[in-house]
């Protein structure tokens, strides 16, 4: 899950204040908003690569407001996916693991994402010949090697044209479904939010809406989010 | 594979063409100008007399160049200015890395209190005339603590190094700082959340993708250093078989009138100049945008 509570992000003289919102587990959310509304920014906060002056971020179940990015348990995929650009496909892969001492695993769960994102021509190449499509799909392979309990996407899909769209929307919401993990994707098209969301939530002159509000939860919490 | 063929291009118009012959034209006479100087240093080592006649008539001119060539190295004194300029080069430039990769990257990637001095104080070797670099250094080894260690440095090997690596240091630093920038920081971002320390983040990720910009760094340390010339005369004296290195030599040899072999070490130089310049450009590096010396580059 993904619950923000009264979040506060400064970046330079633009500033998100008190912001709430809630993803149960397992669901896929779209966050949409307008350019420069603050959707990179809120979710840099919840990577933990901009401080926080206010509020709280649980993640997973554990709030991680104060926790480095290292161990937020998050996948991140920024809108560049800023790959590795010296390292292959393969060990872009095996990086999250090798970091975190589970090389011994590495081979396997690169067999499973290989299979999951349909990497195998790709291992051994360098990000500069991959397609723009190909780029995301290990963009988003390097972010869930190490099985995050949540992934953040940073308009994962904007620079692609209309074909390869139509085919990573598939590839995202597999993804989701195969691996349950807890999704925020933000974007600006509300296409995406159509095909996409469970829970729809709006950011408009810093203030959250929810289009499409979360499911009910299953017991007798009847917290409005976002409020 | 048939290669395709490259579609004709517009033909430039007159106006274009004569802009661009004007340019040509000034930018030619410095470049033309630049290779003069060496091929003038050569002419002179071809011309100038000395060597035995050569075994055919026309290879006289090489034949003396060579004979110039090999006559400085027959020289005990410039055997040893050599090496010493090599050695001393060397290991300038590997301490120039040591402290331009840390003191770039703070300066790229940090926001601390006292960046605009450090960046400022980092301009001093760059911007200071070098005989005054040398009397400052001079000077600075009068004082505590560097008193202590006066004797075995001052007017020794270690001035030199020192000399050259005061020098080199403040350019690598530069071009460590502009080559870091240049690297986009998502990178290192997306590391951080996969599990990496900052330190791993620079190891794996930035380090890697910096190499170009070391690779140059390395190279115009190397190239400041063999050009030192005023601080070390200040600094570390130009002691025969003791603290001469090639650019001492030149000074030497012209000051006792011995203007072939000033020319014949001067020659030399400009061989190791170019032998590490092409070495660093067939390895990645060469002399990039990453040369904004003094320049602040806009944040990203």
């Amino acid at each position: 899950m993904i619950a923000v509570n009264g979040l506060s992000v400064r970046s330079g003289d633009f500033e998100l204040r008190d912001l709430t919102l809630e993803v149960p587990p397992g669901r896929y959310a779209v966050l949409m908003g307008r350019t420069g509304s603050g959707k990179s920014t809120l979710l840099e906060a919840l990577c933990g690569l901009r401080p926080v002056h206010a509020g709280s971020i649980v993640l997973g179940g554990r709030d991680v407001t104060r926790l480095p990015p290292a161990h937020r348990g998050v996948g991140y995929v920024p809108q560049d996916r800023a790959l590795f650009s010296h390292m292959t496909v393969r060990r872009q892969l095996e990086f999250a693991l090798a970091v975190r001492g589970r090389a011994a695993i590495a081979a396997r769960r690169v067999a499973e994402l290989t299979d999951l994102l349909d990497l195998g021509p790709l291992l051994d190449r360098l990000p500069a010949g991959l397609s723009g499509g190909e780029a995301q799909r290990v963009a988003l392979g390097r972010a869930l090697a190490a099985e995050p309990a949540v992934l953040l996407l940073d308009e994962p899909l904007s620079a692609l044209d209309d074909e390869s769209w139509a085919s990573a929307c598939d590839v995202l919401a597999r993804v989701q479904q195969t691996t349950r993990v807890t999704v925020l994707h933000v974007t600006h098209r509300h296409e995406e939010t159509r095909r996409l969301a469970d829970v729809a939530i709006e950011l408009h002159a810093g203030r959250l809406t929810a289009t499409i509000p979360p499911p009910p939860p299953p017991r007798s919490s009847q917290e409005a989010l976002p409020r | 594979m048939s290669r395709r063929a490259a579609p004709p291009r517009p033909a430039a118009s007159a106006a274009d063409l004569s802009f661009r012959a004007i340019l040509a034209v000034i930018g030619g006479f410095y470049v033309v100008g630049l290779a003069g100087l060496l091929l003038a240093d050569l002419a002179y080592l071809a011309t100038t007399g000395g060597a035995p006649a050569a075994p055919l008539a026309a290879l006289q001119p090489a034949w003396n160049a060579a004979h110039a060539l090999a006559g400085v190295f027959a020289d005990p004194n410039i055997r040893h200015s050599f090496a010493l300029t090599i050695v001393s080069c060397l290991v300038t430039t590997v301490l120039s890395l040591v402290v331009a990769v840390p003191l770039g990257y703070l300066l790229s990637r940090s926001r601390f209190p006292g960046r605009g001095l450090v960046d400022a104080i980092l301009d001093i070797p760059i911007v200071l005339p070098p005989l005054v670099l040398g009397i400052s250094l001079l000077i600075l080894f009068q004082f505590w603590p560097f008193r202590l260690a006066s004797r075995q440095i001052v007017f020794q090997v270690p001035a030199v190094i020192l000399a050259q690596f005061t020098v080199s240091a403040a350019f690598a630093a530069r071009i460590m700082r502009v080559g870091f920038d240049q690297i986009d920081t998502r990178q290192e971002q997306v590391a951080l959340t996969l599990g990496c320390t900052q330190a791993r983040a620079f190891w794996s990720v930035l380090l890697p993708q910096a190499v170009p910009s070391i690779v140059t760094a390395a190279t115009i340390a190397w190239a400041r250093a063999l050009g030192e010339f005023g601080p070390l005369l200040v600094f570390a004296g130009a002691t025969r078989m003791k603290t001469e290195v090639l650019s001492t030599t030149v000074f030497l040899e012209l000051s006792i009138g011995n203007l072939r072999n000033a020319v014949a070490v001067s020659v030399l130089m400009v061989a190791a100049a170019l032998a590490v310049l092409l070495i660093a450009r067939s390895s990645g590096g060469g002399m990039p945008e990453a040369t904004g010396f003094g320049g602040r580059r806009a944040a990203r």
